[in-house]
């Protein structure tokens, strides 16, 4: 427990930088996510092509290429992002193309019936999504965005590789230095599930919120 | 309400789904104040020459015009001028379903307000104002604030009647609007339908409720196999089909559906969910 104590602060920094990295990059992959979804429901053939070629090439391909690619790939491009600018970019694009599907699922999931009363209402097209079927199709969409979020969550952790200063960075350091690597790993472990624990709760909160809107 | 002569015509409509031919030109049309009721067995293509009517379904060929209003734009114009043509017809046919189609994240009133506020620019406090006149006029001014799924079917279904006159349509078009329903229900929502037509809505009614065409309808068609097979006053048409496949129809419909004898009385007593 001595380990905790010392090492504290910089287990505090590392944490720190974990839910930065998980928060920012979820919140850009889900105005991607969210654009992408929208864009391959209704759009002209060659965009709906090339939006299943990004979303296909960032879910087959491992994150931890993609993240190579963007942080030792690129800068023989000549395009040179720092290590956390990197890992933000490839998280945020890798999440986008699960959320894309996730939202796409979800408002496609929404019952036919309420497409139709909103046609046959004369509502445009903007309006019927906005007031009708995105509603219904966030609390469709929330568990699996939900889900999303502790994947990319634990995800983050690759970011370590590419010198980012992050959770499991800060717990391999703590090892080497002291050798106690069992320590330093379980007390890394026990921080992601604290997040995850706490996203998972926040969600079943959210649900039987929105399931009371509906009563 | 601009246009005295407001007539819905529907001239040789096609409708194809796949291999299937749904509707084989179909021609009807529908004179203001006039409440048709278009019976048929399943599969006869009289749930969707409904849907044509008001463009949920686009024919594959033939025209239908409400209030003069036709989708002008042809093969060669898409996108927005079309999309526009087909909102103002829409807005002139409103359609209750038979699965209701409340949207369940809204309360009763909300429903109703939806469409005046979305589709016909109406200020808020007005379109409040309209929708408990709605309410109150289908019964349910108590249940406002409630959301679909606190009310019964019976009710839901009214609530989806407010919300079509919300839209003041020149025409409302019921697609079988009691058969999601339990029998006991089936009343209130006939008696709603039934006091439009005396204020003289005009409607066209997919249903297989005998008793409230024979004394609601002005005419009844009757389809089958994608063809409109008799055109008569209920009178006539209940009296002496001329069709086999007609008298057998009503064979069965009798067989399966209680006459309501007491159309009468009041609805039942209100769920209170």
């Amino acid at each position: 427990m001595d380990l905790l104590g010392e090492s504290f602060p910089m287990l505090l920094k590392g944490l720190w930088m974990t839910l930065m990295l998980g928060v920012v990059s979820f919140v850009i992959g889900c105005v991607l996510g969210a654009a992408i979804a929208m864009a391959r429901l209704s759009s002209p053939l060659p965009v709906r092509i090339v939006m299943w070629c990004y979303v296909a090439l960032f879910r087959g391909t491992p994150l931890l290429i993609q993240v190579f690619l963007i942080y030792f790939g690129l800068p023989q491009l000549g395009v040179d992002i720092p290590p956390i600018q990197s890992a933000i970019l490839a998280f945020s694009l890798y999440a986008s193309a699960y959320l894309s599907e996730h939202f796409r699922a979800a408002i496609v999931g929404v019952d036919k019936g309420q497409w139709e009363a909103a046609n046959s209402l004369g509502m445009s097209y903007p309006r019927m999504l906005r007031r009708v079927i995105f509603p219904q199709a966030v609390r469709l969409a929330t568990p699996s965005v939900s889900g999303q979020f502790i994947h990319l969550i634990k995800d983050t952790s690759l970011a370590s590789v590419i010198t980012v200063v992050e959770l499991t960075r800060v717990a391999e350091s703590v090892g080497t230095a002291s050798f106690e690597y069992m320590q330093a790993f379980l007390i890394a472990a026990a921080a992601y599930l604290l997040i995850n624990t706490t996203l998972t709760l926040g969600q079943g909160l959210l649900e039987r919120r929105m399931e009371k809107a509906y009563a | 309400m601009s246009n005295d002569d407001c007539t819905i015509r529907v001239e040789e409509v096609h409708k194809r789904f796949g291999s299937l031919e749904v509707l084989k030109g179909v021609s009807v049309s529908v004179t203001r104040g006039e409440v048709i009721v278009v019976m048929g067995p399943s599969g006869s293509g009289k749930t969707t020459l409904i849907r044509c009517m008001n463009l949920l379904e686009e024919p594959d060929s033939g025209t239908v015009s409400v209030c003069g209003r036709v989708i002008s734009c042809g093969p060669g114009c898409k996108g927005r001028e079309r999309a526009r043509e087909i909102r103002e017809i829409r807005t002139r046919a409103a359609m209750v379903f038979q699965q209701f189609n409340l949207f369940p994240h809204m309360t009763a009133l909300e429903n109703i307000i939806e469409g005046p506020l979305s589709v016909r620019g109406l200020r808020r406090p007005d379109a409040i104002a309209l929708g408990e006149r709605l309410l109150a006029r289908v019964g349910l001014a108590e249940k406002r604030d409630e959301h679909p799924a606190r009310l019964s079917g019976g009710q839901k279904q009214r609530v989806a009647i407010a919300r079509a006159l919300a839209m003041e349509p020149e025409v409302i078009l019921f697609d079988e609007p009691t058969s999601a329903l339990d029998p006991e229900l089936h009343l209130e929502v006939l008696q709603v339908i039934r006091e439009l037509a005396d204020e003289g809505m005009t409607m066209v009614v997919v249903t297989h409720e005998v008793q409230f065409a024979r004394e609601a309808a002005d005419r009844v068609l009757f389809m089958d196999d994608g063809h409109i097979l008799e055109e008569a006053p209920p009178a006539d048409f209940f009296a002496n089909p001329r069709h086999a496949r007609a008298r057998t129809f009503l064979r069965l419909v009798a067989h399966t559906s209680e006459p309501l004898e007491h159309a009468e009385e009041p609805p039942l007593p209100l769920h209170t969910g």
